[in-house]
């Protein structure tokens, strides 16, 4: 006999009391529940009352969004970058988490999410630091309000629920967005930090970007429930589910959470399903893991694609307005291949400098032992150019 | 840097108040302090430490959290982000286990990460080591994790008065400090006036607690009074010990242990911690590389077994008490007539 045959097991059936009469639900969870599909904008009759300028803005990041990613991926193979996730097919997701946000408000992004920081408004050099391997992170993320690129796990976005949390302790309204992928969903952290932010009713807004896979492994294997969104219902936090490949749609749902969140309306999740077109890094094969028509069905799905269709509905897609897009791309691309083809300055002892506010006497020793080690490094260049000279050649006997 | 206020009445404190006491004072100093953990408002902690504070400085700067260490600590990094001075409670030594990754990849490497951009000044106070006949779990000594790990500053106070200026240095401090706080000298006390301290000392220090010319014992911590009933002890038997109190393993004062040692030519480490991988091997590997010409014998090392903390009412026979140190002081002139040649 198992625990639930045991009689009595069953609540509806005890003839035991139930919780004292002070028991309370603590929030109606219908409210909080997020719609059963997802929320889409472009081909339906909702998009008629779009604002033209914002669309053709929205064209423009996509289109730069893409030819970035395509460049990144590029210098991967040239050796430039140590590694790129790439972020092809989900751009509208990027796009819209940084068109959302204020300047005064936070970016918290995962390690695939450069595409949103550059979006935001940061130098594309300086986002790919971490990835080019000169430093683990190129800005300084209170000039620009972004966290560093987070390559662990889903461990940013207690982050960012501490400082929204302690921005409103200040008086300050300011939103922190976090970004996290499906798999990062499975982690402790997106617990912890979705517990807090609704206890607290901190001013954060949480996006997952449900791109299919955590590397190879399926959402099927990720997750029981029925969509991610469906977890914001356990924390007491509305859960929204919305087409990642929309951008309009991405932009209107993300933008009325931070506005939810600016006026102290606490934290959403929300979910964009989406699909991530390239592997998972230019390091992994994705044909072991997935069939080429699951990926052409997504493809069909593009999120320039269906943007397109309604800008050209609406006579917006001009042949000079998408060759000054491109153009504008194609310069975005070509400004980024010219500078990370430059070798970064890096100086080697930069290693001991921002280690701790005061040097401790063991790292000063170390920053000594290694100052000695380049200057030997550089006098034996010095000898060896010297060798190599055709006067010292003649000397010889 | 510490100075001595006008005597002021010196009353019977216990540590547990020292430290409440450094905890009212940087808040009221400072109003971007805040206090954060499980129980610690309410309730004043499980040790009350945190006691009054909400009560003081309201809900917002003393905060009961839910019961999640990760998010405790990863919420006090966005805290830090934005300005505040987080000053986190971990309640018992086992329970900072779930904020490791936290406190590893983030804590400890965000100043190094963003050149500086980024700071953490968090400090995170963790009860720990045994001697209170705490069930499993509640007894670790976990100073070589943190040790292991670069970015991070850990300190220990071992007096009364340690327990305030070193936690004012601490909170002080604009680099993340895991502040160990030896649960079983809580309730020791000391005439201490908390006006003395007037200026926060530097992290860092060790300090000599008692002179000594035949060998030097080097400890922190709840270590510290074993070691000075120890070398009380060890006159009879023609001992005359030195004690280093190290308060701050990381940074380490390389300084005062190493010129304790030339003098005395002998030195042994104490801690509660497992020996293997504890930091009495760090210690005595560092003397050998800088006072090797000036040993008398081999570093010797008095620590916690290597095993899982043990159950309570087997703990006295794993703690270093005074017996093992003098046993092992012994061993020092065995060993130092060895090594001339005398001892076969």
């Amino acid at each position: 006999m198992t625990v639930l045959e045991q009689p009595g097991s069953s609540r509806n059936k005890s003839s035991l009391a139930g919780p004292p009469p002070a028991w309370q639900p603590r929030v109606d969870p219908t409210p909080l529940l997020p719609d059963a599909e997802p929320y889409r904008l472009l081909g339906t009759d909702a998009a008629a009352r779009l604002d033209s300028g914002l669309l053709t803005r929205l064209y423009t990041e996509l289109v730069r969004g893409r030819r970035y990613n395509a460049q990144a991926t590029a210098l991967t193979r040239q050796g430039r970058l140590a590694v790129y996730p790439s972020s092809t097919g989900q751009e509208a997701c990027e796009v819209a988490a940084a068109l959302a946000l204020e300047d005064r408000d936070w970016l918290f992004p995962s390690y695939r999410d450069t595409l949103a920081a550059v979006a935001r408004g940061l130098d594309p050099v300086q986002a790919l630091t971490l990835l080019r391997g000169d430093w683990h992170n190129g800005y300084d993320p209170q000039e620009h309000r972004i966290a560093p690129l987070c390559t662990p796990l889903a461990t940013q976005l207690p982050h960012a629920v501490g400082l929204a949390h302690a921005a409103r302790l200040k008086g300050d309204e300011v939103v922190a967005l976090a970004m996290v992928g499906d798999g990062g969903t499975s982690e402790g952290d997106f617990h912890e930090a979705l517990n807090f932010a609704a206890l607290w009713q901190a001013p954060v807004v949480f996006l997952v970007q449900n791109n299919g896979f955590a590397i190879s492994v399926p959402l099927a294997k990720q997750t029981a429930a029925p969509s991610l969104a469906h977890k914001a219902v356990g924390y007491g936090m509305p859960g929204r589910l919305v087409d990642g490949n929309d951008a309009p749609a991405m932009h209107e749902v993300l933008t009325e959470a931070v506005a939810r969140a600016r006026r102290g309306g606490g934290p959403t999740l929300i979910e964009a399903v989406t699909y991530r077109i390239e592997a998972h890094t230019n390091a992994d094969d994705a044909t072991r893991y997935r069939s080429d028509a699951e990926v052409e069905t997504w493809q069909a799905h593009d999120p320039i694609a269906l943007l397109e269709r309604e800008l050209a509905a609406r006579d917006l897609l001009t042949d000079a307005f998408v060759g000054a897009t491109r153009d504008g791309a194609e310069q975005l691309a070509a400004d980024l291949r010219e500078r990370m083809n430059a070798d970064p300055e890096v100086d080697p002892m930069d290693l001991f400098t921002h280690v701790f506010a005061e040097q401790t006497s063991q790292l000063r020793a170390q920053a000594a032992q290694l100052r000695a080690e380049l200057d030997a490094e550089s006098a034996g260049h010095t000898e060896d150019a010297a060798g190599t000279d055709g006067s010292a050649e003649e000397a010889r006997p | 840097m510490t100075t001595t206020a006008p005597a002021t009445a010196r009353k019977p404190a216990t540590m547990a108040q020292a430290l409440t006491r450094a905890l009212r004072d940087a808040m009221a100093d400072d109003p971007s302090v805040h206090v954060m953990g499980e129980d610690v408002g309410t309730l004043g902690g499980v040790f009350r430490v945190t006691d009054g504070l909400a009560k003081e400085f309201g809900e917002d700067r003393c905060t009961d959290t839910a019961l999640a260490e990760a998010g405790i600590l990863g919420t006090a990094v966005g805290m830090a982000m934005y300005g505040l001075r987080p000053v986190v409670e971990m309640q018992f030594d086992a329970f900072a286990y779930p904020a490791f990754e936290q406190l590893i990849s983030h804590v400890a490497r965000m100043r190094n990460r963003t050149r500086g951009a980024l700071t953490m000044p968090l400090t995170i106070r963790i009860p720990y080591g045994g001697g209170i006949g705490g069930v499993e779990h509640h007894s670790d000594s976990s100073e070589a994790y943190y040790l292991a790990t670069p970015g991070l500053q850990v300190v220990t106070p071992a007096t009364v008065e340690d327990a305030y200026g070193l936690l004012r240095a601490a909170i002080a401090s604009d680099d993340p400090v895991v502040f160990l706080e030896p649960k079983r000298l809580y309730w020791s006390k000391a005439d201490w006036s908390p006006d003395a301290p007037t200026e926060v000392a530097p992290l860092g220090r060790a300090r000599i607690r008692r002179r000594g010319s035949s060998a030097t014992l080097i400890t922190y911590g709840p270590s510290l009074p074993v070691c000075m009933e120890a070398a009380e002890a060890a006159g009879a038997e023609g001992w005359d010990l030195e004690v280093v109190d190290l308060r701050s393993l990381m940074p380490f004062d390389d300084e005062t242990v190493c010129a304790s040692v030339r003098r005395t030519g002998r030195a042994v480490v104490v801690h509660e911690s497992n020996g293997f991988g504890g930091p009495g091997g760090e210690i005595a590997a560092r003397i050998t590389e800088r006072c090797f010409h000036h040993l008398e014998a081999p570093v010797l090392r008095v620590a916690g077994f290597d095993i899982p903390y043990p159950p309570p009412m087997l703990e006295r026979h794993h703690l270093p008490g005074v017996d093992r140190i003098l046993d092992t002081v012994a061993r020092l002139q065995w060993e130092s007539d060895w090594t001339e040649g005398r001892g076969e």
